[in-house]
């Protein structure tokens, strides 16, 4: 008895000690696996940059939003991934005075418009109809696909508009504005169809606060250069150009950018620290109470960059080039052009035939709606003066 | 067995390509060709061209292997059933007056025009569709083209194609005057190149010297074309062509001598190894104004000569595949460089300094025969100080005339006979050679008019700034300043006795 007492007292030392090691292990899975649950589910990431105003001397907001695009694309998003709204064009503008140029640092250090820059729409196209079309995805079949922002429910999305704004809406080119109302809609329809993972609104205008408000749809975080009642200002001119360059907090936003590199681990913490009152005039403003993570969890390349995870593996692939449909194709080719006859070229300026070819008939339609109903008026009238009698000899 | 079978196919794919014992001909092919010409007002144009040329017949069967002709626009011209298809992005105009002839103008802003084969059934239904997904490749707003402006032609833009029939409903053309051409726009035109900016002549193209021009086109021209001189068989061949004019005074600062770097900021380093040609072509046709002539370095190696738009044309040819013209040691960097004959003139010029000397500007100069020289001097009017005046400005100041000192040739030959035999009117002037006579004319004197202040003005100044004065200021600094007291009346006064004594006796009331 006293043995068999001893044995099952080692026997559970033994499967204590053996278990206590499993303990720890299963611990520190459970603690990975909250970790994961943490990080950002993506798999692709898309932007949609927007710059709404027109005019040669809001500069300056186009600066802002070229500056945005370029560390977007150096963080590693593709062109076919950004929607870039440009409402006028300054970098061929007539009154540049180095063209093809948009300058965000005085004495032209940085060139943010550079050399392969790809402008989806441009110019009349940026409307506020066409901007809640691509956000909502109902947009022309006929539009083509570097216009459309073809999300789905894993994608991070990150939204900046800059331009001119009051309390609670923002201006699109001088002539029409979008509220923040619409703009919250616009962003529950996006949350109903499942078109984003997560969101990012950034925004620098005048009282940009407002705009951020009346969001309802989770997972957006959101940040802005002012709060109501406060105007952004702009950052510094430049006597070559002419104009203001850029706008302060966008200037310092690029700024921290151009500190950030695909494999970097700053925060959303940091991002809201960028400007401060000293530096900015206005104060910043953001607003996090929608968005499931918290923000020191939420990496910056979430939404500025497309980090991809990438397996390496080591089996090799061999492609056998297919010469062998290449070559029956030209044969058959060869063999049909020996029965054709030789083509021509058409007269460019055939004046003969010119002259006396007939122009074309238009195409007979029915008459409208309103002939015939003219001529039913007339004949009634006809008939009422005249008596039912006449009509045997029209008819 | 597995094994057997193995070797066999293995055997099967080695025989397989070298089996015919020929090289396959390759089915598409790339020339590429710059031209630099000179223009008549100092400024330089070059024309760039790259055309692929493609023996495929898209129509018949579905094409999935591109190689250097681009995959876009081989899908746009099957899915469109387009013949042929013209795009063009401009910006600025071409001066015919100052810059010549063309090759190839185009409308400032955007024009679209396209041939669609007979086989499609809604002509505009597939032009709206072309329009929008042409906006997308070129991002450009080609996405407004609708109803409203586009037309269809009945007399002009023929094919520039082979054509079978031209009935004119399958064509449509647009224009879109307001659309602006920039970086965006070169980029993609830039990625439909096989070498796509990175060797050949597409490393010149760089935004920020190609939108400094007074003139910058884009073109994408799609057409079918004859395969050999039989022209039994139709290949597509697509050319992109870009035209740029450099500006003297902007890109030159007013020199005209240029060279590729100059230019595009870039010289020439290797050819693109998929062009078949790969050539550069420099307009050495002199223009023959001011006897100046065109010289080319580094020497070409080969010319050209053939009459072009109507005028027979000189160029030099560089051919980049030639390995004496460029090379991994050398790059190429072509230099304009205009020589002028020695002047035989001579000017002199000292200009004034105020209140010391005056302008004095000599010039000689040889006067072309049936002709009218003009030498005309800008010179601005500097103010006088008010006591330079004479008495009488409002007459004007005068210039002093003009001297001209000229060498006129004879029509008779004079022979010079003894000073002092010959009358008086012969001998003002020394004859030195016989076949030309000395004469010395003026011109008439220049009366210059300056702006005259009115000198009777200070003293009308004077006398209003003191009358205000006295008046209003005056006036105003009594009131404010002037206190009023009550002063009893005084007793005293002699004169004042004897008057209220006088009063008194008189009955009047005393002062």
């Amino acid at each position: 008895m006293v043995d068999t007492c001893f044995l099952s007292q080692g026997l559970t030392t033994l499967a204590g000690l053996l278990l206590l090691p499993f303990g720890s292990l299963a611990a520190s899975q459970i603690e990975d696996q909250a970790e994961q649950f943490f990080r950002s589910g993506h798999t692709n990431n898309w932007a949609v940059l927007v710059c709404t105003s027109r005019f040669w001397f809001n500069y300056r907001h186009v600066a802002n939003t070229l500056s945005v695009y370029r560390s977007v694309k150096r963080l590693g998003i593709p062109d076919s991934h950004i929607v870039l709204m440009l409402a006028d064009d300054m970098a061929c503008n007539p009154r540049n005075p180095k063209p093809a140029t948009v300058y965000s640092h005085k004495n032209m250090e940085l060139n943010v418009y550079g050399d392969d820059v790809e402008v989806d729409y441009r110019s009349y196209e940026v409307t506020v109809e066409n901007f809640l079309r691509v956000l909502t995805g109902r947009i022309p079949s006929s539009t083509p696909r570097s216009k459309r922002l073809l999300s789905d429910d894993r994608s991070n999305i990150l939204i900046y508009m800059t331009g001119h704004g009051g309390n609670g809406f923002l201006k699109f080119q001088d002539s029409e504005e979008i509220t923040n109302i619409e703009l919250a809609d616009a962003f529950e329809q996006m949350w109903q169809k499942r078109r984003y993972n997560e969101l990012l609104f950034i925004i620098d205008t005048c009282q940009g606060a407002s705009m951020y408000e009346r969001f309802y749809s989770p997972n957006i975080m959101a940040l802005a250069s002012s709060q109501v009642g406060e105007d952004s200002l702009s950052h510094q001119p430049d006597p070559a150009v002419g104009v203001h360059l850029m706008d302060r907090y966008t200037f310092y936003v690029l700024e921290f950018l151009e500190e950030i590199n695909p494999a970097s681990q700053t925060n959303m913490n940091d991002l809201f620290q960028v400007c401060p009152k000293s530096l900015c005039v206005s104060t910043p403003g953001h607003r996090t109470d929608l968005f499931q993570r918290d923000p020191k969890n939420v990496l910056i390349t979430d939404f500025f960059g497309s980090v991809r995870k990438v397996e390496i593996t080591t089996e090799t692939l061999s492609l056998q080039p297919d010469s062998g449909v290449m070559e029956s194709s030209y044969k058959k080719d060869q063999m049909v052009e020996e029965l054709m006859e030789p083509l021509k070229y058409a007269e460019q300026l055939p004046v003969a035939q010119i002259i006396h070819q007939k122009p074309k008939l238009k195409d007979w339609h029915p008459p409208g709606g309103f002939i015939l109903g003219l001529w039913a008026l007339i004949i009634m009238v006809f008939f009422k003066t005249y008596g039912i009698k006449h009509m045997k000899f029209i008819f | 067995m597995a094994a057997a079978v193995r070797i066999f196919l293995l055997l099967l794919l080695l025989l397989g390509p070298g089996g015919w014992g020929q090289a396959e001909p390759p089915r598409d092919s790339l020339r590429e060709e710059l031209v630099i010409t000179p223009l008549p007002s100092g400024d330089v144009a070059a024309t760039f061209q790259f055309r692929t040329r493609w023996d495929s017949e898209l129509q018949r069967e579905g094409v999935s292997h591109y190689r250097l002709f681009p995959k876009a626009l081989g899908q746009l011209i099957s899915k469109y059933s387009l013949r042929e298809l013209h795009l063009s992005l401009t910006q600025g105009f071409w001066r015919t007056r100052y810059w010549g002839t063309p090759f190839l103008q185009a409308p400032s802003g955007a024009e679209l025009w396209a041939w669609f084969q007979e086989t499609v059934t809604d002509v505009d239904e597939s032009w709206k569709e072309l329009s929008n997904v042409l906006s997308g490749i070129f991002c450009a707003s080609l996405n407004f083209i609708d109803s409203t402006n586009t037309v269809t032609p009945t007399a002009s833009f023929k094919p520039l194609g082979l054509a079978n029939g031209t009935d004119h409903s399958f064509l449509r053309y647009a224009v879109l005057p307001r659309e602006v051409v920039c970086t965006e726009n070169l980029t993609p035109w830039k990625k439909l190149l096989p070498c796509s900016s990175k060797a050949g002549l597409s490393v010149l193209l760089k935004a920020d010297r190609l939108f400094h021009t007074s003139y910058h086109s884009q073109a994408v021209h799609i057409r079918p074309v004859c395969r050999n001189a039989r022209c039994t068989s139709v290949s597509w061949e697509l050319r992109q062509t870009l035209s740029v004019v450099f500006d003297a005074f902007v890109t030159g600062q007013g020199k005209k001598d240029w060279s590729l770097f100059r230019m595009f900021s870039r010289t020439l380093t290797e050819p693109c190894p998929l062009a078949s040609e790969s050539r550069v072509y420099v307009d050495i046709t002199s223009y023959g104004q001011d006897n100046e002539t065109l010289e080319v370095y580094p020497p070409p190696l080969t010319t050209y000569q053939d009459v072009i738009l109507g005028t027979r044309k000189t160029y030099a040819v560089y051919d980049l595949l030639d390995a004496a013209v460029v090379s991994n040691s050398r790059s190429l960097n072509i230099q304009l460089k205009w020589k002028r004959p020695p002047e035989n003139g001579y000017i002199h010029y000292q200009p004034a300094q105020d209140r010391m000397q005056p302008h004095l500007l000599e010039m000689l100069i040889q006067l072309p025969a049936n002709s009218i020289t003009k030498v005309s001097i800008q010179f601005e009017r500097a103010l006088l100080k008010w006591t330079e005046y004479t008495p009488d400005p409002n007459h004007g100041f005068y210039v002093s005339p003009s001297v001209l000192s000229a060498l006129v040739p004879s029509v008779v030959a004079a022979k010079p006979g003894d000073w002092e035999e010959s009358p008086l009117f012969n001998s003002l002037f020394p004859v030195s050679d016989s076949s030309s006579y000395f004469v010395r004319l003026y011109t008439e004197p220049l009366l210059v008019s300056l702006p005259t202040p009115d000198f009777s003005m200070p003293y009308n100044v004077v006398c209003l700034t003191c009358t205000v004065v006295a008046v209003c200021y005056g006036s105003f600094y009594n009131l404010l300043t002037r206190t009023f007291q009550i002063e009893e009346p005084r007793k005293g006064g002699l004169v004042k006795r004897l008057a209220n004594l006088i009063r008194r006796a008189r009955g009047v009331p005393p002062l």
